[in-house]
């Protein structure tokens, strides 16, 4: 039945990414996209990553998808021809990429040690009680993260805090001169 | 086997009822509404049909259902259909996560049930946030598909305003998921028992006072109410985004703004103004009435709601339209730093004094 | 609750809610094609042409449309996120105690600065 449900995300995802750079229409990317971003949301519930499927939807679906579908608006783009004659390198790196992922996939398979340190503290904290075991933490997921971000990984987050500081700055320069261009002119 | 049949049939009948009572309510609403504006501004409102013109939402609702779909020549047909459905869906599965009554569980064929919530999940307010975001789509696609200037503009500017209003909205409930400690909704408002000093809007150390006032002021706008309504103003857009639908997608759309008017109603209520819970202890059903005690829940989680269903009538029918700009110079430069300082505050009130 | 039972029970939440976005979809969707069985159908090059008070359409009406719309939905993302980091933040506010809450100060101070910049460079104006 899990297996069963893993598949079904997994086999939406690929084909929905795969319409987004296979479709001409750019609204039709972003609205196969946004199928995607739910399925992924899906597959993070089922790994018991609530926190993360929610963030998955507000930010990715409901933010950075609008930001797009602004820009497709913007540009009026009724076809888009120009990246379809790219194939070759798209195959290249994405077979490049394929590669790796495989051969990363096939070593943690074979070492079975989590990579990230952050899933082993997230074991450790959850009550004490192994997830690997299938046994669901009596502490919600958000709970786990907040514990965690705001005390072992507090340096990142604070350095998360200027990147978005940094990328503001970096958006409002971008932008400026559009929007000083047009006001003086 | 059984067992988990009875449970997906339980599951299933609650979401209809859910789903019924949120299509009847926006029925009433739209008449509610108009009597409501019509004594405001000393007219009776619809009077024709059935007695004092009761029956005019069933008139309305059939009337549209028979009425000639028109897809405009040049449109997208396929997201020109889409769009009404996208905004729909959302406003209505957020009722999913709200508690429409006490938390009790009760066990019918030997199966667990939670008769006042279909779903109560550790992140219910991020859900709502989440889904609430997704009824953007709807209104700048069913814009754009439309091959109007007039669509698309107010499809645009219902966009930019949703997502401006959001920001605010999610910083409001900040101090509330603070004080309570958790975003389930259940436990928000399982937080806020006792005494009506309790609740969030009220609450020691520090009232969530103005956040609730920028929750309201946003959600208002979110769901494009007057003086909000910019994307669909009459006098300069026709209909906004609307404006090439007719018949049962338009419908949709007019469904998707009242279900969103009670969505966030319920929301206001469950989190700032104690849910299901009764103004004092003893004005609910207790002592040898205590099994009763969910009936009281249910007519307190009522009566919020309607409360905040009747300030959006009052406030359309008080207020004038705003200008766009002055729409997003409120949004960005006097919401959002009110909603901020109170996260600062109530964060600091917060470790200062600790509750309970 | 033993651990199965709990999992059981958390995916029992989660199934309803997808049981919910179901019927609504479905409910969306029939109600649509009900409607569409029993309407008249007349179409006509008048009835069909864009509403323009009454004038012919000219151009295209996907024109294109202020960057501003494409600023200010940037500034959303980035807030966005900063607004996604305050809630783990105080959902476990009273267990992390002062450190949180002057990592969160910095933070906020941070965003602050943002904020600051975004309204001195008039990325905040409409007009």
């Amino acid at each position: 039945m899990a297996t069963l449900v893993f598949f079904y995300f997994a086999g939406v995802i690929v084909l929905t990414s795969l319409l987004v750079v296979a479709l001409r229409n750019p609204i039709y990317s972003a609205l196969s996209l946004l199928i995607m971003f739910f399925h992924v949301a899906g597959l993070y519930v089922t790994l018991r990553a609530e926190f993360l499927a929610a963030v998955q939807i507000i930010v990715y679906a409901g933010a950075i998808l609008v930001l797009y579908l602004f820009v497709v608006m913007l540009l009026n783009v009724k076809r888009e021809e120009r990246y379809h004659q790219q194939f070759p390198i798209g195959a290249f790196l994405g077979l490049t990429i394929l590669t790796e992922v495989l051969l990363l996939a096939y070593h943690r398979s074979s070492a079975n040690e989590p990579a990230l340190p952050l899933s082993q503290a997230a074991r450790t904290m959850s009550n004490g009680q192994s997830v690997a075991t299938g046994v669901a933490p009596a502490v919600g997921n958000t709970e786990t993260i907040g514990e965690v971000l705001y005390s072992t990984y507090l340096f990142p987050f604070e350095v998360a805090s200027l990147i978005l500081l940094v990328a503001m700055i970096g958006a409002i320069i971008l932008a400026k001169r559009d929007l000083f261009g047009e006001g003086k002119s | 086997m059984v067992e988990v049949g009875i449970k997906i049939g339980l599951s299933i009948t609650q979401i209809a009822v859910v789903m019924g009572v949120v299509l009847l309510t926006v029925m009433f609403l739209t008449l509610a509404e108009r009597k409501v504006i019509g004594w405001m501004q000393d007219r009776m409102g619809p009077m024709e049909v059935g007695p004092y013109g009761i029956l005019q939402p069933i008139a309305d609702g059939l009337k549209l259902f028979f009425k000639e779909d028109i897809v405009p020549a040049g449109a997208n047909k396929f997201l020109f259909s889409l769009a009404p459905i996208l905004a729909l869906v959302p406003a209505l599965i957020g009722f999913a996560v709200i508690p429409f009554g006490p938390n009790l569980t009760v066990e019918i064929f030997g199966v667990q049930f939670q008769p006042f919530v279909i779903s109560d999940i550790n992140i219910g307010i991020l859900y709502i946030l989440a889904f609430t975001s997704i009824g953007a789509y709807g209104v700048i696609l069913g814009g754009w598909a439309s091959n109007s200037k007039y669509s698309l503009l107010g499809g645009l500017r219902a966009a930019a305003q949703v997502i401006s209003y959001e920001l605010n909205v999610g910083l409001a409930i900040v101090g509330v998921i603070l004080l309570a400690g958790s975003l389930s909704l259940v436990k928000i408002t399982e937080a806020q028992s006792g005494w009506f000093w309790n609740w969030f809007i009220f609450a020691p150390p520090f009232p969530q006072l103005f956040a609730f006032v920028v929750y309201v002021i946003s959600s208002v706008a979110e769901t494009n109410r007057m003086p909000f309504d910019l994307p669909e103003a009459e006098s300069e857009l026709v209909a906004g985004f609307f404006t090439e639908y007719s018949g049962m997608r338009f419908a949709f759309f007019f469904l998707a703004e009242y279900a969103n008017m009670i969505l966030v109603s319920c929301i206001a209520a469950t989190l700032f103004l104690g849910g299901w819970n009764a103004p004092a202890p003893f004005l609910q059903f207790h002592g040898s009435w205590a099994n009763l005690a969910w009936a009281s829940g249910v007519f307190w989680f009522t009566v919020k709601v309607y409360f905040f269903l009747f300030l959006f009538f009052w406030l359309r029918a008080t207020l004038p339209r705003l200008r766009y700009d002055q729409l997003m110079r409120f949004g960005w430069k006097v919401m959002l730093p009110i909603a901020l300082g109170n996260i600062l505050i109530t964060a600091i009130a917060a470790y200062l004094f600790p509750r309970g | 609750m033993s651990g199965a039972e709990l999992l059981l029970d958390y995916l029992t939440r989660y199934f309803s809610v997808v049981l919910f976005i179901v019927i609504a979809l479905g409910f969306g969707v029939v109600t649509l094609l009900a409607s569409h069985l029993v309407q008249p159908k007349f179409p006509e090059t008048e009835k069909l042409s864009p509403y323009e008070c009454g004038s012919e359409p000219f151009s295209d009406a996907r024109m294109p449309f202020p960057v501003r719309y494409y600023i200010f939905a940037m500034l959303f993302v980035i807030f966005d996120i900063e607004v996604i980091f305050l809630y783990p933040w105080a959902v476990v506010f009273d267990k992390i105690g002062l450190i949180g809450l002057v990592e969160m100060l910095v933070f906020i101070g941070l965003f602050l600065v943002a904020y600051v910049y975004a309204w001195k460079k008039g990325a905040l104006e409409w007009d």
